[in-house]
């Protein structure tokens, strides 16, 4: 019955394919600046000496690192809109809409991941430079700021990228819940016209594509950052 | 040890947290006034219910009946500039998300039942339908009995795979049950010799054997294994806006407008392939249609268990 | 909150909605370890390939590492049980289809055991090629062959380096298996989302599973350490800075 292929569904979906390429970009970058930033607060929360803000964080990001992401997803999309009820007392907290939904799973999810990434990379930073910050007379905050992460985050560039990249993969994992993303649209297309062999080898190649590409600048990049530490 | 300590804290955490049951939700009038968006939920391929057509849009006899509903709200809230926005949802995840707030009504080929109706709330019928099974023509499958020791597919979350199952219990047959979901997935199981039957309602089988590739490879079979009256879905405990949807039903049901959507849809060519489904309203529909009423079936799958 | 539920009659099968955990736990953990079986020794070798100085070996085994790293896992599941069986010649898709027993769960342990694999090649590769290069001088000194310095000294060397970041190859192993649920695994996370919608019990279904994920992972987590201070190389893991 797949005898013969017929790759023009490709060409004949691909505005819609476009759109779900846009939901997984937009998810993929905003997921990640979110995720960078929450991950920033948690990795200083870890690195904290009191048990009482360094516990909580060690705990969500055990949490969070334990769970598969699909299970994750399910949480997020199912019970977060009861959650945002009990908070606000608003009962459409919620009317967020798909995307929004996404965003806010994917956020808390790659925030645990990028975690571990930025308190190893803070951790990498000597600790003469946190000791000579403070004896110029800067504070906590101050010291943190413009000396430690700057460092630290030129150091973790690359595998925030490679994080990043993983995240990009990672937000196909939509289609669990029915959400239009590239991989939903794909298979939406291919489900309705019974064309699952070409639109699945499609999707493949052009995330292949993506996330080789991205890898490979991602390379160059840490070539170049390392020669500059040398 | 440390870890585990920390582990636990955040799961107690969580659980007082969430643990909440859910709130009472009131007003989704008031929430479209407040956001000027009606959601609704619609599904990918339930033909000729709520479809994604040629250019992905979704279409279908509950949507055009829930744009009818749209048309009240915008007469209500006195907002005719109130936007419609879709939110795509499976079988899995239609209730839940309803429930959530993420949509305010659902459109599909939603089964009314006793028990969903713990959860949701459910407009006037607008469909009588029931479980038959849609299999190859050359795979000689004549009743559900020759499904003994085979792969049969379901789509997750529907009665029609509660009612297999039920018979496959009551019956042992051992079949090999396959989950899939979304019903263009489960017929694919079928088309791709995976599985050898599919459990669903018959006429979304009509609707996908007519926009499969070879239509006359498939025979719809079997007698009806439960009783599934379709209706609009939407949030409980909210009588100002049931009352709302219930009228616009009622009201599409007495003008005889209804006839006009039904003959659009069941009597006509539908997109994407222009193919006329045929098929004739039913005496269930039409006292459906002459009573409007919300009953759901019993948890036997039947209207009276 | 009403973790009772499990209690209940299960709506088909016999039994209580417990025994539908059970048996998604079941299916975790063999789809989980067969895969980790695949995993293991598919990526060993391609690590190995990717350190030796032949191109002919190298290239293949990076292409193959490309290929697997940079496509999502749900699109791989995809091809190995929609597109294979239409690629192959008739009779032989059919028979993946149909012939093949248990055709989800073979056609999982496959997708996961080969893309793992590509994640385990890199891991191999970096041990190997952390060992100090004087090491395989030497050994190639004292006159053994290629195929006998892998065997005698970086290939021992080289898997107790990793063992931390193996561990968590197969934690992500054990959590990627939920994906399998697209194909129609009947794993855990498919097993708690079946119980959420026949009893309509999410929170509490989903809790379950988060404390049976977590709970193995500890427990793995707890055994890898144990075997990890049993292998240690005295004086060699403190020399990496850990």
């Amino acid at each position: 019955m797949f005898s013969q292929f017929d790759f023009d569904v490709i060409q004949r979906s691909l505005p819609f394919l476009w759109q779900g390429m846009l939901f997984s970009l937009g998810l993929t970058l905003l997921a990640m600046v979110g995720g960078i930033v929450l991950g920033t607060v948690l990795a200083l929360m870890r690195l904290s000496p009191y048990k009482i803000i360094s516990m909580p964080a060690g705990g969500y990001v055990n949490l969070l690192r334990a769970t598969p992401l699909i299970l994750v997803i399910f949480w997020f999309y199912f019970l977060l809109p009861i959650l945002m009820k009990k908070i606000t007392g608003n009962p459409y907290a919620t009317g967020l809409g798909p995307f929004y939904s996404a965003l806010i799973t994917f956020t808390l999810f790659e925030a645990a991941y990028y975690c571990e990434i930025i308190r190893a990379g803070i951790q990498s930073v000597p600790r003469g430079q946190v000791g000579a910050a403070y004896a110029l007379g800067l504070t906590y905050p101050q010291a943190m700021a413009q000396v430690v992460l700057p460092q630290a985050f030129r150091n973790m560039i690359p595998i925030l990228l490679t994080q990043s990249i993983i995240l990009f993969q990672d937000t196909s994992l939509v289609y669990v819940v029915g959400l239009t993303d590239f991989m939903g649209a794909a298979a939406k297309t291919a489900q309705r016209d019974g064309r699952l062999v070409e639109m699945y080898l499609f999707a493949a190649l052009v995330y292949f594509m993506l996330c080789f590409g991205a890898s490979y600048v991602v390379k160059r990049l840490q070539a170049r950052y390392n020669v500059g530490r040398i | 040890m440390k870890r585990i300590a920390s582990l636990v804290a955040a799961l107690i955490a969580g659980v007082t947290f969430t643990g909440a049951s859910v709130a009472q939700d009131g007003g989704t009038l008031k929430k479209i006034r407040d956001t000027g968006v009606v959601k609704i939920g619609n599904r990918d391929a339930s033909i000729p219910f709520s479809y994604l057509d040629d250019k992905q849009q979704p279409v279908g006899y509950g949507v055009d009946i829930c744009l009818k509903v749209v048309d009240a709200i915008k007469a209500n809230l006195k907002m005719p500039n109130l936007k419609v926005e879709f939110v795509p949802v499976t079988s899995q995840t239609r209730i839940p998300v309803l429930t959530g707030g993420n949509i305010d009504l659902e459109c599909g080929s939603t089964t009314n039942s006793v028990e969903r109706q713990k959860q949701v709330a459910f407009a006037p019928t607008y469909f009588v339908t029931g479980t038959k099974i849609i299999v190859k023509k050359d795979a000689g499958i004549k009743g559900y009995d020759d499904l003994k020791g085979k792969a049969v597919v379901f789509t997750q979350g529907t009665t029609n795979e509660r009612a297999m199952k039920a018979y496959n219990d009551e019956k042992k047959l051992g079949i090999n049950f396959i989950p899939a979901k979304d019903h263009a997935e489960s017929f694919l199981a079928v088309e791709t010799g995976r599985a050898v039957a599919f459990p669903m309602d018959d006429i979304i089988l009509y609707g996908l054997k007519a926009n499969a590739r070879n239509p006359d490879d498939f025979l719809v079979v079997g007698e009806f294994l439960s009783d599934d009256p379709y209706g609009i879905m939407m949030r409980r405990d909210d009588t100002e806006f049931k009352k709302l949807v219930d009228g616009v039903v009622a009201g599409l049901y007495k003008s005889g407008e209804i006839n006009k959507i039904y003959a659009k849809w069941f009597q006509s060519k539908i997109p994407p392939k222009g193919v006329n489904l045929g098929f004739a309203m039913s005496d269930a529909l039409k006292e459906a249609i002459k009573n409007p009423n919300d009953t759901g079936v019993g948890p036997c799958g039947r209207m009276k268990c | 909150m009403d973790f009772s539920v499990f209690l209940q009659p299960a709506f088909s099968g016999g039994g209580v909605y417990l025994d539908w955990i059970y048996s998604g736990i079941k299916w975790t953990l063999l789809v989980s370890i067969l895969a980790w079986i695949i995993a293991f020794s598919v990526g060993s070798v391609l690590g190995v390939l990717r350190t030796t100085p032949l191109a002919w070996l190298r290239v293949p085994a990076t292409i193959y590492v490309e290929v697997f790293r940079n496509v999502p896992l749900l699109v791989q599941m995809f091809i190995w049980y929609f597109v294979l069986p239409e690629l192959v010649p008739k009779d032989f898709g059919k028979w993946l289809k149909t012939g093949l027993p248990m055709p989800e769960f073979t056609n999982a342990v496959l997708c996961l055991g080969f893309y793992t694999a590509s994640r385990v090649a890199e891991q191999v590769r970096s041990g190997i090629q952390s060992i100090p290069r004087g090491q395989t001088a030497a050994a190639l000194a004292m006159g053994l062959t290629l195929p006998q310095v892998y065997r005698h000294v970086l290939l021992p060397m080289g898997y107790r380096i990793i063992i931390p970041p193996l561990t968590s190859e197969f934690l992500n192993i054990f959590k990627n298996s939920s994906i399998a649920l697209t194909i129609g695994v009947l794993e855990l996370t498919a097993q708690a989302r079946q119980i959420s919608e026949y009893t309509f019990k999410t929170f509490e279904a989903f809790t379950l599973a988060t404390v049976v994920y977590i709970i193995i992972t500890l427990t793995v987590v707890f055994i890898m350490r144990r075997l990890e201070a049993r292998v240690r190389v005295p004086g060699y893991i403190g020399m990496q800075g850990k």
